[in-house]
């Protein structure tokens, strides 16, 4: 147990990212969920790749690093097979995981190395200026997709799933407390962990399409969710004029459990045949 | 007594690293370099090490950056286009200050190009690949003991300077099978890595430079928590916008491997009284030595130069090795790429001729110096 404002590097504040934006909601939901677990950050490695997720991890004081683009997973995984004893989570965003580093997800959930890999996804590629991801729903608007994006988008937890993820759950910057529990869980796994989290770009993403606020966004990713929809019907609804959904519809929750020997565990000595 | 033992060039690398301490090593396979990747996969298990063939060659440079960043000694090997993939990497280990080894074994580019066949096609992107003004290290053995001796220098240079290395030899020189007589490398002479002095906890000195210019950054999980990153960064390790901060780091990056050349001795045949000096690395170091027999047989007085560092350029060297020669023959197997700098390194004091020695043996070589000799220089 720690002080959540403990593990925090103050002196890299104020932060860089925007206003309304849910990347910082996550990040509190994490350093509650590492305050909750650990008394400090000696043996834990956080490591991201680029984008303004993958910013997050400077701001925690860890053993924390900055990578290249899409590459995070790759890093991550030398440093779990060189050290298993170290706690491994991923930063990725959805530009960075999905579409440069989308191999290295496929591979690294089928090697089941034992990292949490914990996906931003906004829809967009915010650090260059609001650009069509792998994951902006169809019709949306984004720089380069001035008249509405043609590409369906991925379901980045059935993908994990596909390739061999052991743990595997969506969770939403707007119900912190469900995603602190899936943050949990997901460590716990001594495995792949997947956890695909909706956050909202208000600066691109949100001002391209003429969606609203940050807190209007935030409801809307209530909204995808059956068991609370009711309960949201009087908060403002997201819709563009013409009527396409923002987000697709996705369940949330955990969505998938499937324990496996992780990688490190299949490779520690001793290795029949593998002798002197 | 040593054993004497006959065994490839791609085995010698492989040995080098493991008597090096390398204990990590992530692979994708590539012709000519599979079989460096097929002795750490059979080896390192028996000494508690770790191989993995990763997805592609940006993962395995990212794995074993990973593994660096861990304290664990680590490297790659691959060949031109899978070198080319690694070059995002390399200029991340560079700046980001990461020891690592890669081992390139060059084969015909552009492209797939003539995958069995030897080349030196890679010596300028062994510098200039990755986008900035990176400062590299490169080595060129030329026989396969080299290989091994030079493996284990690499592991010393990217530890001792916090960088990575390339191990640039080819085709032949990997496949090529050599008696050798290899003796383990005192444990002494082994460098570890510069770590902090400060005690652990949250650390905010971990790229403040020892009195070599080199970051003194903690391995993770000894107890120690700090940022690592690619961006332009301060003595802490964050990130900057500062150009005049981003200008010094970059400057002791450069700065920190002046000392390189000095420890690499080249091979000097023939130098003293030579007018014609052969300036030859790696595998053409063997086809210039005859040449120069040649040559003197015919009474043209030549010499050659092999250096075994091409990266940072050992200027002062090949200053001095070319001091009284008429004209400098540069034969590699490209189309000059090393005879650029050396061509600089002359600033017209004499004439510096490049041959394109791809596919060329000791008689056209002879020609082709000699033919060189007598129209630059008057040299017959």
């Amino acid at each position: 147990m720690s002080r959540e404002k403990d593990l925090l590097r103050t002196e890299t504040m104020p932060h860089m990212l925007c206003p309304g934006c849910g990347h910082g909601i996550v990040m509190g939901a994490l350093l509650r969920v590492l305050s909750k677990r650990f008394e400090n950050l000696d043996n834990v490695v956080l490591v991201a790749g680029i984008g303004c997720s993958s910013r997050i991890v400077a701001y925690i004081d860890g053993c924390t690093v900055h990578t290249t683009h899409g590459r995070a997973l790759t890093f991550a995984t030398g440093i779990k097979l060189a050290r298993p004893e170290l706690t491994v989570i991923v930063v990725t965003g959805d530009g960075d995981g999905l579409s440069i580093g989308g191999n290295h997800l496929l591979h690294a959930a089928r090697r089941n190395v034992g990292l949490t890999c914990i996906l931003f996804n906004n829809e967009t590629y915010g650090m260059t200026g609001g650009q069509l991801a792998p994951t902006t729903v169809l019709n949306a608007y984004s720089s380069t997709s001035p008249y509405g994006n043609t590409e369906p988008a991925f379901d980045a937890a059935n993908l994990a799933i596909a390739a061999g993820a052991t743990f595997v759950a969506r969770g939403q910057a707007f119900r912190t407390d469900a995603l602190e529990d899936l943050l949990d869980q997901a460590l716990d796994n001594d495995g792949f962990s997947f956890l695909d989290v909706m956050t909202d770009c208000t600066e691109y993403f949100v001002r391209k399409n003429s969606l609203g606020t940050g807190s209007d966004m935030l409801f809307s990713q209530g909204s995808v969710d059956k068991e609370i929809q009711a309960d949201l019907a009087a908060s403002p609804t997201i819709r563009p004029a013409d009527g396409w959904p923002v987000r697709d519809i996705l369940p949330t929750g955990v969505l998938h459990q499937a324990p496996r020997p992780s990688l490190s565990a299949r490779l520690s000595p001793p290795i029949p045949g593998a002798t002197r | 007594m040593v054993e004497r033992r006959l065994i490839q060039g791609n085995e010698a690398c492989a040995q080098g690293a493991i008597a090096a301490g390398c204990q990590f090593f992530g692979g994708y396979p590539i012709s000519p370099s599979s079989e460096i990747a097929e002795y750490m996969a059979r080896e390192l298990p028996k000494l508690g090490g770790v191989f993995i063939q990763m997805e592609d060659e940006l993962a395995s440079l990212g794995s074993v950056l990973g593994a660096s960043l861990a304290g664990v000694k680590a490297m790659t090997a691959t060949s031109g286009p899978g070198f080319t993939l690694m070059q995002e990497h390399l200029g991340y280990a560079t700046l980001a200050e990461i020891p690592c080894v890669v081992a390139d074994v060059m084969r015909l580019g552009p492209s797939t190009g003539l995958p069995t066949s030897p080349s030196q096609g890679d010596v300028m992107q062994a510098q200039w690949g990755s986008h900035g003004d990176r400062s590299a290290v490169a080595l060129a053995p030329g026989t396969v003991e080299e290989i091994h001796d030079l493996t284990i220098a690499a592991f010393n240079v990217a530890e001792r300077l916090r960088t990575p290395v390339t191990l640039l030899f080819d085709e032949t020189m990997g496949h090529m099978r050599e008696g050798v007589s290899f003796s383990a490398p005192d444990p002494s002479s082994l460098w570890r890595r510069p770590t902090p002095q400060q005690s652990p906890g949250h650390l905010l000195e971990a790229y403040v430079p020892n009195e070599e210019g080199v970051a003194q950054v903690p391995d993770f999980g000894r107890g120690y928590r700090f940022h690592v990153t690619g961006l332009m960064h301060d003595e802490r390790g964050y990130s900057t916008s500062d150009q005049g901060v981003a200008a010094a780091l970059l400057e002791r990056l450069a700065r920190k491997l002046d000392p390189v050349e000095d420890w690499f001795p080249p091979e000097e045949y023939l130098l003293d009284d030579a007018d014609v000096v052969i300036v030859a690395y790696g595998i053409m170091g063997r086809v210039a030595k005859q040449a120069v027999d040649r040559l003197r047989t015919e009474g043209t007085r030549a010499g050659m130069f092999r250096p075994t560092v091409l990266w940072p350029f050992p200027a002062r060297t090949v200053k001095q090795a070319t001091q009284r020669a008429r004209v400098v023959v540069v034969a590699e197997m490209n189309a000059g790429q090393w005879g650029i700098p050396v061509e600089q390194a002359m600033q017209g004091r004499m004439p510096t001729v490049m041959v394109n020695c791809l596919g060329v043996g000791v008689d056209e070589l002879c020609e082709q110096v000699a033919k060189a000799a007598f129209s630059e220089a008057g040299v017959a």
